[in-house]
């Protein structure tokens, strides 16, 4: 079959395991908050789930396996991503920057204008 | 020809079977949007302290069952890719029915978990973080929906032996949207 010529096989690991060690991951995700410690609920929360996404990705999507444009095309995504976040945030984040500034009027059009947003942020 | 083993399967220019190269071309582009989409919830939650008040009305045990769930799913996902490798279409199309199992199981959970916060009255116009909630986890809900639905289609066929090659490919979507919900869970329901 003309496919047997194209299709190598992946090398299957011990899969429950790797789920195992990823519900173990979660519960401590959970866990987390329940300290009370920003830097402990970050750590858990965010470090965790980067590791969480590393593991299936290598372990059940075998990006490893895949041939290394794949790696570099996907990164290249994630860069993207980073480079719109660094982009955009001032704007979000900040209240003023160079030959720009939030002014009390654009505050007020923003936290009023959509309507039920400001009235929900207060809720 | 009906029979025709399509050109996805037996081409290989890349260096992969061409059907793997667009399922990852898939992935990279569902990336640029979900990251595009978390990217802007996360400046937006760490310019507004408000938003923590509204993140306080999620249920974390909700999200957490879900997020099992789907892992869960995905460990079916790849049982299914080793016993496809092997030549086993039935346990296959049963590990993809599995997987797709997990995929409604997540649906109706977040079905009911909407039902009950649109009761509160938060909906999808009550704020801006509620605005992000219901289309972050909407946008990936259809995800789920659509993979659930593909996994069924393809497990018909492996049940045959046909197509044995596509159970990697769904697999390695359905993984991709378990990874958008890993990132979900701590955003939507952690960081509070």
């Amino acid at each position: 079959m003309a496919e047997a010529h194209t299709e190598e096989h992946t090398h299957h690991g011990n899969y429950l395991k790797i789920w195992a060690i990823l519900v173990v991951l979660l519960v401590v995700s959970v866990i987390g908050p329940f300290f009370g410690i920003k830097v402990v609920t970050l750590i858990t929360a965010f470090g965790i789930a980067v590791i969480k996404a590393y593991m299936v990705a290598v372990n059940f999507m075998h990006i490893n396996g895949a041939p290394r444009y794949v790696l570099y095309l996907v990164t290249t995504c994630l860069l993207f991503m980073l480079l719109f976040f660094a982009g955009v945030a001032p704007d979000v984040m900040k209240d003023s920057g160079a030959g720009w500034d939030k002014t009390s009027e654009w505050q007020t059009a923003h936290e009023v204008g959509g309507g039920h947003a400001a009235e929900g942020d207060h809720h | 020809m009906a029979t025709a083993t399509p050109i996805a399967t037996t081409r290989s220019a890349a260096g992969m079977p061409t059907g793997r190269l667009a399922i990852w071309w898939v992935v990279a582009s569902e990336i640029v949007i979900f990251g595009g989409l978390l990217a802007s919830y996360i400046m937006h939650r760490l310019a507004h302290d408000a938003w923590s008040v509204q993140a306080a009305n999620t249920n974390t045990w909700i999200g957490a069952f879900n997020t099992l769930v789907l892992l869960t799913s995905s460990l079916f996902a790849v049982l299914g890719h080793k016993a496809a490798d092997e030549g086993d279409g039935p346990k296959a199309a049963l590990m993809l029915r599995l997987t797709a199992l997990g995929g409604f199981v997540f649906l109706t959970v977040k079905a009911w978990e909407w039902t009950t916060e649109i009761s509160h009255g938060y909906t999808i116009t009550s704020n801006t973080f509620w605005s992000f909630y219901y289309t972050a986890a909407g946008l990936h809900a259809l995800h789920v929906l659509a993979g659930a639905i593909v996994l069924l289609i393809v497990a018909a066929a492996a049940k045959k032996n046909l197509h044995m090659n596509r159970v990697e490919l769904i697999g390695i979507y359905w993984h991709f949207v378990d990874v958008v919900w890993i990132f979900l869970f701590p955003l939507l329901y952690i960081a509070k």
